[in-house]
């Protein structure tokens, strides 16, 4: 560790890799406005006539909507299927000739595909949202900031959730399903689809003791000013507090791995 | 100065294998079989600095098992393994610093992006300075003739041009050691004798320690000195490589085309006096004659021959590499 330039340096090599895919960028932008757009309409005939659900306008929640898959962007990357392929492939062997550390590259190649896609693509297509759909920004900088602040969290508890299903490949050889699996309880228990607040009581209490609502549902609730006052801060304890915790089975399961370490395919 | 410094290196590993039929499956998901196998086998081993040493065997033999040890990639299951003064997997980081690797069989550079951008990064890495990347880059990237190609992405190299820039990179750092794990694997006769070329003059302007394995021997001859010949996880044999050679044949290989097809039986016959063992060519008409002897008994017996049988070539060839190994993996070591 310790040496910082490498780090950015796979920052920029990941916008390079990014930009030779363009036709990956095109596509996510499509995607994403498609799925801002489906649940635009759904929340609009959810909530019909109705002033607000559970504390929440139909703006705020169009905003929140709008705002969480713009996050997502960010906070969304592909390195636990890169480590999955990576060690199917064998091509872990060259990561450990490297003199870095591998966890520390990946997650820069994680935030290097995070930035550009912030960029180019979470912020031109916030201002096109903003024209189309009635989404209410904040005009407070704490806001803004505060916001800020919680998708840095958002990315870092993503990321450590992407590094240990990637580490899992080096036990399970196969995890493609499991990668898939993490996918959609992300997606669903972050409180991407669904604000955490309309779950059933004994669900949210459950989803209190897990990490996933520290990825999407904070950052929202944040922006949408769902989160006011005190609840901010204890909100951004939680991301923090899982930032932090996160990194004990990582390093466990790393050191193990690295012991056990065979190399696919010679 | 020993730079690698190997003793009683031991890799073992699990090696599952399935139970037949459904109902095995079904029991293989709570039990499963399986063997220790054991892939290198107390190998001890020591090369001094600037020695370029072959690392020969056959398929499995353990080759690249040992240099993922020697690397750090492996840790070993027994053993003790100094490599530049360190321990490989425990100080992971600080050795990589000090060696090069080519895997010959997987790309160390990013696939998708230009080459240069590939050297660019792995400079940082390894915290070369600019001046140091100036001077000693340029010269290998004008010894391997690989300008033209630094700015394509690595996708689009032939496998030629690839190998090429893949040297370049190992060598980014200019490490003091060498790994190429079947650098010349798949390639054309002139990329090989390039990149010999090339590794004999680091080898001599940098005193770099070069292990290499192969399956190519001419790589070998052109290179190395010392061979270490390793089979089921064993050295069989470990010293120079002409010695070797002097050990195993102290005859000559004759080849004979005739002009008809010939039976080995007759001539077993005309040549029983002499010490001789036949092989058949490529070709019926083709035979060739392994005699163990000086120069005058291999005149005695062409003339013998071509007495009894009329010919259309003849060559005198001395035993190559290739045949020696074979037959050493045939008949194991102990004619030597």
């Amino acid at each position: 560790m310790g040496n910082f330039s490498v780090y950015v340096e796979m920052i920029r090599i990941r916008f390079l890799m990014m930009l030779a895919y363009r036709t990956n960028y095109y596509s996510g932008i499509l995607i994403y406005s498609i799925n801002i757009g489906a649940y635009y309409f759904l929340w609009q005939a959810i909530y019909g006539s109705q002033e607000s659900i559970e504390g929440m306008s139909v703006t705020q929640m169009t905003t929140y909507i709008a705002v969480a898959w713009m996050a997502r962007a960010f906070y969304f990357n592909n390195i636990d299927r890169e480590i999955a392929q990576e060690i199917q492939e064998g091509k872990v062997a060259i990561e450990m000739i490297r003199p870095y550390n591998y966890l520390g590259i990946k997650t820069m190649q994680g935030l290097g595909e995070g930035l550009f896609r912030l960029l180019f693509f979470s912020v031109p297509g916030m201002v096109i949202i903003g024209l189309a759909f009635p989404i209410d920004f904040s005009n407070s900088i704490t806001v803004w900031l505060l916001f800020i602040v919680s998708i840095i969290f958002s990315f870092i508890v993503n990321t450590q959730l992407n590094l240990l299903t990637g580490i899992l490949t080096f036990f399970l050889l196969y995890n493609t399903g499991l990668i898939r699996g993490k996918r959609v309880v992300i997606d669903l228990f972050s409180g991407l689809l669904l604000p955490i607040s309309f779950y059933p009581m004994w669900a949210q209490d459950i989803m209190g003791f897990l990490p996933f609502q520290a990825i999407s549902y904070i950052p929202s609730m944040i922006f949408t000013e769902g989160f006011t006052g005190a609840e901010i801060y204890s909100a951004l304890g939680i991301q923090l507090f899982w930032c932090f915790f996160l990194i004990i089975p990582i390093q466990l399961l790393w050191v193990i791995a690295k012991r056990q370490l065979i190399v696919q395919g010679g | 100065m020993n730079v690698i410094e190997v003793k009683e290196l031991r890799k073992e590993f699990k090696s599952y294998s399935s139970r037949s039929g459904l109902s095995g499956a079904f029991r293989d998901l709570f039990t499963r079989n399986y063997k220790v196998l054991r892939a290198v086998d107390d190998i001890s081993l020591q090369v001094k600095q600037g020695e370029m040493v072959g690392y020969i065997g056959e398929n499995g033999a353990g080759k690249s098992t040992t240099i993922k040890m020697l690397t750090g990639i492996l840790t070993p299951t027994g053993g003790e393994v100094r490599v530049n003064g360190m321990n490989p997997h425990k100080e992971r980081e600080k050795f990589v610093q000090t060696i090069g690797v080519v895997f010959g069989q997987r790309s160390q550079l990013w696939w998708d992006i230009a080459v240069q951008e590939s050297f660019r990064l792995l400079k940082k890495v390894y915290r070369v300075s600019d001046e140091d990347y100036e001077t000693h880059m340029k010269e290998v990237i004008e010894t391997l003739e690989i300008e033209p190609l630094l700015d394509k992405p690595v996708r689009k190299l032939s496998l030629g041009q690839r190998m090429r820039c893949e040297l370049a990179a190992a060598l980014i750092h200019n490490p003091p050691l060498l790994f190429l794990d079947e650098p010349t694997i798949g390639l054309d006769v002139l990329v090989k004798m390039k990149i010999r070329e090339f590794l004999k003059k680091i080898n001599q302007k940098y005193k770099t320690t070069i292990l290499l394995t192969t399956h190519d021997l001419a790589d070998i001859e052109a290179l190395c000195d010392r061979v270490v010949l390793l089979d089921e996880g064993k050295i069989i044999y470990d010293g120079r490589l002409d010695q070797l050679q002097k050990n195993w044949v102290e005859g000559k290989e004759v080849r004979f085309e005739f002009q008809h097809p010939v039976e080995l039986g007759s001539l077993e016959m005309v040549s029983s006096q002499f010490d001789v063992k036949w092989r058949q060519g490529e070709r019926s008409h083709q035979w060739i004659a392994m005699v163990d002897g000086d120069d005058d008994t291999v005149s005695k017996l062409m003339s013998q021959v071509m007495l009894n049988h009329s010919i259309t070539d003849v060559k005198i060839n001395h035993v190559s590499t290739e045949e020696i190994i074979r037959n050493i993996y045939e008949e194991g070591m102990s004619h030597g």
